[in-house]
Parts: C-alpha cells; sequence; structure tokens
C-alpha cells in the first residue's frame, strides 16, 4: 500500500507547520525489525497519530523523528532537508514526553527558558515569551513553582509550554495524556486539539488509544508489527477498514468467516457455513473461492422480524447475552454454523427489547459491511 | 444493614474506635520489639565503652582538662601557602589528617566519578557484572592491600625492580614511606564507598530527562552541565561526606606506608594508648570525634541531609 498516495492536504495550510516525510524507514535491533519499511508523507500543520498496540513499532517511528534513534535504513525528510543523521539538539523539534521529563531541580520557568537559553535568547526575551507561553498554556503567573509542586494535568500543560517555546515547526507528542485519569484527558484532548488549530504547527501524536485517535486526528496511520496497516482520516478507517487488525484495532467489530462464492459486478456473495449467502461490496485482490471475512460494526447490525428486505443481510439467532449499559443494549447472537455476532441497540421506545434464549432476526446494509 | 448502621452508632462505636487504636498502637511497639535487640546489643557493647573511653579525657590520671593542654599551646610554625602559621606538633597532626582525608577524597571523586558515570549508563545487567570489579577489592582486607602497595612500591618492590631492569633508573625510586604511597593506598581503598552512592544516585535519574534536553537543543556537554551533573549532586555529596569521613580516622594504611611525617590522628592516638597515657588519647580522640561530627553537620547544613540521604527522585 502505497501511504504517500493518501495525503489529504488539511485547510489549515500556511501555519508555521513543516512537512515531513519518512521514505522506506527501517529500523532493527539485531535480528528484530522494529519498523520495517514504512513511508509517511505528512502534510504541513496536519495533525497524524501513529497508533497501535506496544511493540507496533510507533514509538521507534517518533524517536527517529525526534532523533533519539537513528534508522538502519530510509531517510526523513522535514521540509524536504534530510534529517536522519542530524544529532537531536539540531533538529529544531518540539517533543512531549510520556512522563513529561520536566527537569526536577529547575522551576517552570527556569523549564520553559532552558531551550531558549539554548538558543542565546537574552534575557528579557526569555521572560517576554514564557510569560506568553504560559498563558498558552492556561497556568500564567507559575514560572517559580517546581514541577513536583503541580498536579499531573499541570505538569502535562506545562511540558507542552516548554516544547512550543522555542516554536518548533514540528511537535512530536508521545503518549503525552497516558498518566492521567479519564476525564483529565478528554479535557486535554480538546486543549491540545485547540492549540493544534490555533498555532498550526504539524503534530505528531502516538498512542494506543483508539478513542483519542479518533477524536484528535487529522489522520490516523494504524501501525502493527512495525509496518502501516492502513493510513487514512478517523471516518475512513472506521467505516473501511482494510484489514482485519485495522477492523479489530479501532472499535469493535464482528467478523463472519466464509468463502467467497461468486461476484457481481461490484457485489461479492460470501457462502458462510450454516448462514448461506451474504452479500458485501466487492474489494479488488480476492478471488473468487478464497477464504474472505465479513466485517460488520456492532452498531450497525439491527434486530428486526418483519422479513427481509432488498439490500440488508439478514440472519436468524439465538440472543446469547444481553448486557444492559444505559444508552443501549449489546446483545451477542450465537449464529447457526457456531459463529457470534455482537450488536448494540439503542435504548428507546420503538426498539424491540430481547431476553437471553430469544430467537432473534437480526440484518445489516449490504453497505455497511466490508471484506477483509 | 440498617441494623448494622445503628449498632455502630452510640457506644458500640466508640468501642470499635478504641479497639482500632488498640490495633494500631501494637502495630508501633511490634515495630520498637523488632529494634531492641540491635540497640541493647550497641548500647552494651559499643555505645559504653566508647563513653567510658571518652570520659577518660575529664579524669584520668587527674579530674581537670589538662589532657587538652598540649593541644592549645603553640609551639612550632608550619608553611602554608606561602604564610608562617604558628601551630604545635599535635595540631599539626590533625591539620595533616585533614590535608590527606581532603586529597583523598577530591582524588576519589575525579577518578570515581566517571566510573559512576560509565556504570549508570549500560545495561542493569551489564552494571552488576562490571559491578564486581569495583567490589572485589572492596571485600578484600584493608591490611592485605595494604601489604600489596607495599610489594608494589618497595624498594626491591615490583616498580623499582621493573625500572632498574628496564635500565630506565640507575638507582631504585623512594615509592614507600611517603606521602604519595599513602594516597595510593587510601585512595584504592576509598574509591568503592564513592563508586557505591554516586552510582546509586545516577541510576535514579530519568534517561528521559536527558534526552528531554538534548531535544530542546543542549549539545551533550550542556545536557551533562545543566541536567546530569546537578541531578548526581546528592551522590556527589554523599560520597564525599563517607570517604572524607571514613579517611580521617585511618590506621593501618598510613602507618604501613607513610613516612614519618605522615602520622594521622588515630597513629597518635594508638601511640599515646601504647604509652599508656589514656587520659591524653581519650582527648585526641574526642576532638576527632567533635571534628568528624562538626564536618558532618556543615555538610548537611550547606546541603540539606535530605540531599546528602536522599535520592535523585523527581
Amino acid at each position: 500500500m502505497t501511504v504517500a498516495a493518501q495525503v489529504r492536504t488539511p485547510e489549515k495550510i500556511g501555519g508555521l507547520g513543516a512537512r515531513v516525510l519518512f521514505d522506506r524507514i527501517e529500523k532493527r535491533y539485531g535480528p528484530v525489525i522494529a519498523v520495517d519499511e514504512v513511508s509517511l508523507d505528512i502534510a504541513p500543520g496536519e495533525f497524524v497519530t501513529l497508533l497501535g498496540p506496544s511493540g507496533s513499532g510507533k514509538t521507534t517511528s517518533l524517536m527517529m523523528l525526534a532523533g533519539f534513534e537513528i534508522p538502519t535504513a530510509g531517510e526523513i525528510y522535514v521540509d524536504d532537508d534530510p534529517i536522519a543523521a542530524v544529532p537531536p539538539y539540531r533538529r529544531n523539534i518540539g517533543m512531549v514526553f510520556q512522563n513529561y521529563a520536566l527537569f526536577p531541580h529547575m522551576t517552570v520557568g527556569e523549564n520553559i527558558a532552558f531551550p531558549l537559553q539554548m538558543r542565546k535568547i537574552g534575557r528579557s526575551e526569555i521572560a517576554r515569551q514564557t510569560r506568553d507561553v504560559l498563558e498558552l498554556v492556561g497556568l500564567p503567573g507559575y514560572e517559580g513553582r517546581y514541577p513536583k509542586q503541580l498536579s499531573g494535568g499541570q505538569q502535562q500543560r506545562i511540558a507542552v509550554a516548554r516544547a512550543l517555546v522555542f516554536n518548533p515547526r514540528v511537535l512530536l507528542m508521545d503518549e503525552p495524556l497516558g498518566a492521567l485519569d479519564k476525564q483529565l484527558r478528554e479535557h486535554l484532548q480538546l486543549e491540545i486539539k485547540a492549540l493544534h488549530d490555533k498555532l498550526g504547527v504539524t503534530i505528531i501524536y502516538v498512542t494506543h488509544d483508539q478513542e483519542e485517535a479518533l477524536v484528535m486526528s487529522d489522520r490516523i496511520a494504524v501501525m502493527n508489527n512495525g509496518r502501516i496497516e492502513q493510513c487514512g482520516g478517523p471516518t475512513d478507517l472506521y467505516d473501511e477498514p482494510e484489514t482485519r487488525f485495522v477492523a479489530t484495532f479501532i472499535g469493535e467489530s464482528n467478523f463472519i468467516d466464509g468463502v467467497l462464492a461468486r461476484a457481481d459486478g461490484a457485489i461479492g456473495y460470501v457462502e458462510a457455513p450454516g448462514l448461506g449467502s451474504l452479500r458485501a461490496p466487492l474489494k479488488p485482490g480476492i478471488a473468487a473461492g478464497s477464504p474472505v471475512a465479513l466485517t460488520v460494526r456492532p452498531e450497525k447490525i439491527i434486530a428486526h422480524d418483519n422479513g427481509a428486505s432488498s439490500h440488508l443481510n439478514t440472519v436468524d439467532g439465538t440472543v446469547a447475552d444481553v448486557v444492559f449499559v444505559g444508552e443501549m443494549r449489546r446483545y451477542v447472537v450465537a449464529l447457526p454454523g457456531g459463529q457470534r455476532l455482537v450488536l448494540k441497540a439503542q435504548n428507546r421506545s420503538g426498539v424491540q427489547s430481547f431476553n437471553r434464549g430469544d430467537a432473534i432476526r437480526v440484518g445489516w446494509s449490504v453497505d455497511d459491511c466490508r471484506l477483509v | 444493614m440498617a441494623a448494622l448502621t445503628h449498632d455502630l452508632q452510640g457506644a458500640d462505636r466508640e468501642g470499635q474506635v478504641a479497639r482500632f487504636q488498640h490495633l494500631r498502637r501494637r502495630e508501633q511497639w511490634r515495630y520498637v520489639l523488632l529494634l531492641l535487640p540491635a540497640v541493647v546489643f550497641l548500647i552494651a557493647f559499643y555505645g559504653y565503652p566508647v563513653a567510658a573511653m571518652l570520659t577518660r579525657a575529664f579524669y584520668d590520671p587527674v579530674p581537670g582538662l589538662q589532657n587538652f593542654e598540649p593541644l592549645v599551646t603553640a609551639r612550632s610554625t608550619v608553611e602554608f601557602l606561602g604564610l608562617s602559621i604558628p601551630m604545635n606538633a599535635y595540631i599539626r597532626v590533625f591539620w595533616i589528617t585533614l590535608q590527606i582525608a581532603a586529597v583523598v577524597t577530591i582524588v576519589s571523586l575525579l577518578l570515581g566519578y566517571p566510573v559512576a558515570y560509565a556504570l549508570s549508563s549500560v545495561s542493569a545487567s551489564r552494571a552488576n557484572l562490571l559491578m564486581i570489579f569495583v567490589l572485589i577489592p572492596f571485600w578484600t582486607s584493608i591490611l592485605v592491600r595494604s601489604y600489596a602497595w607495599m610489594v608494589l612500591l618497595g624498594k626491591e618492590g615490583i616498580i623499582n625492580e621493573a625500572l632498574l631492569a628496564a635500565g630506565l633508573r640507575t638507582e631504585p625510586l623512594v615509592l614507600l614511606n611517603t606521602r604519595l604511597a599513602v594516597y595510593l593506598g587510601m585512595i584504592h581503598i576509598m574509591l568503592p564507598f564513592m563508586i557505591l552512592p554516586l552510582y546509586a544516585v545516577m541510576r535514579g535519574i530519568d534517561r528521559n530527562l536527558l534526552r528531554a534536553a538534548g531535544n530542546l537543543g543542549a549539545p551533550p556537554s550542556a545536557v551533562f552541565r545543566r541536567i546530569f551533573l546537578p541531578l548526581s549532586l546528592p551522590g556527589v555529596a554523599a560520597g564525599c561526606l563517607l570517604v572524607f569521613i571514613l579517611s580521617l580516622g585511618f590506621y593501618i594504611t598510613p602507618a604501613l606506608l607513610g613516612g614519618q611525617k605522615d602520622v594521622m590522628v588515630s597513629m597518635l592516638i594508638q601511640q599515646q594508648i601504647s604509652l599508656l597515657k589514656w587520659g591524653f588519647g581519650a582527648a585526641l580522640a574526642l576532638v576527632l570525634l567533635i571534628l568528624a561530627l562538626g564536618i558532618y553537620a556543615l555538610f548537611t547544613r550547606v546541603l540539606g541531609v535530605e540531599r546528602v540521604f536522599g535520592s535523585a527522585r523527581t
């Protein structure tokens, strides 16, 4: 899959963000391949998230961009300048670390002044810029405090302030909200996003939290085993997963395993044991007769009992489990042939509810499922 | 549930509070009991004899302060930085002791800091392996090591034999019974005491801080100067304090390797005791103890106890 072809240029070009290009980057540790020929073209001012489980190569990719790791092959460009061999302190790339990495022996003011001192900026200018950036992150007047006197959320903001104060054209964030509780995390997600909109800096964000990735990113690169499985906007990834891994990692997915029996125009017919023939939009590259999985999101399945309709796949099953989650009910449906489906039905009047053991007929639109 | 809540109000609730207090107190007593054997041992076999020895300074052979008199009556002068300072022979021994302790401390720091830095930079498993090389000499008897230095440095020692055999010298160098030999022997013994606290503190320094500094534009020299060095200072303070105070009381090494001018306080004390001048020996020991405590107090006052014995935690 060529990633470079998929760049979606964001509307807010013209900020101070730089273009970042990973060109077939590879990183090996002995025989272990941590990053395997990753190519990624990030537009100026774009917010791109590297999403994946631990060990997928997302942090290693970020470390190579920051300069803490040197790739074994390939090149990284920032605005057309190759930087893979440039030492970190000459890269001018901001970074927010997972545990913030604030210098414990320095005050907030000294922490923020540090990158400016390294750039030989005058004292009064440093004081002014420190004040401005603290204003920006919503902590004015905190210059004299020590990091350990701050809450986790405040430390996180100071880390962002320190990474932004020297006006880097690229900002890297390595699971910056991982240590915070859920509520604060959601609040700061929106704050970081607002900051991004305001400054126009290119942000490359690493997380294993798919919800966070969906909320914040212009584009998400889903990584697995050192490779990018799929790269695209949040909606593309959610609605059109290209691989089983992407369908599983982002959101919840059902898979019905079967064999592609035949193709008819844009529609493929999947024979699944005990379920008959199910229809899905055809995907190039799958030959008739090969094993395939049909994937569909739980919220796109509806329980209904008024017969089949022309663009619905319908199957009959038995309710194996019901969980009431407040705004919806989550059903596990056992299908003939031994496979199972999860579906989510909204909790509102007019939606029939079922109990464990009830017979149920469920269906989903042909357009709402994918072959992987 | 309602019945239970009701029960716990009023007298029963007070009873429960008292019961918890009782449990807490029992827990505290358990810790006291755990400490007791060691405390009793120390008081009986260490605290009492030391106190008995030191108090002799005030009554042996007769009650009074006459044992301290020799320390304050000046008899000779000493040259220091071009100045002639009046100083009696005993004070001079204290002065030499401080000098030796200071030199040993500074050189141990200069030698030990890079070693600790290297140990703290490699993986923990490799560091444990390398640490054995620091600890083997540490586990070898001081006496054995001091004799080993005599074998190396003597007139017919290995170094002189080698120099003569190679034709680099026509007559042996005087290495043994010099201040240099004292420094060599003492630094050799003291290095682990410097390296261990330095290493412990340096291991605790979050490597991400160094990466962050680099990311913020600091070249390696600035990363060291602005981040690593300040964060390692508690280890420097702990190591220096340990080495300096241990050096003040050194006896065997300077006695075996030093010359006639390299008399340290503990040698002087031993000399007085062997002449059965218990009172004067005790007076010298008391002054040494006060000196050590004073230096300790100065260290902790200037740096703060937490910085000396705390870690580099963030």
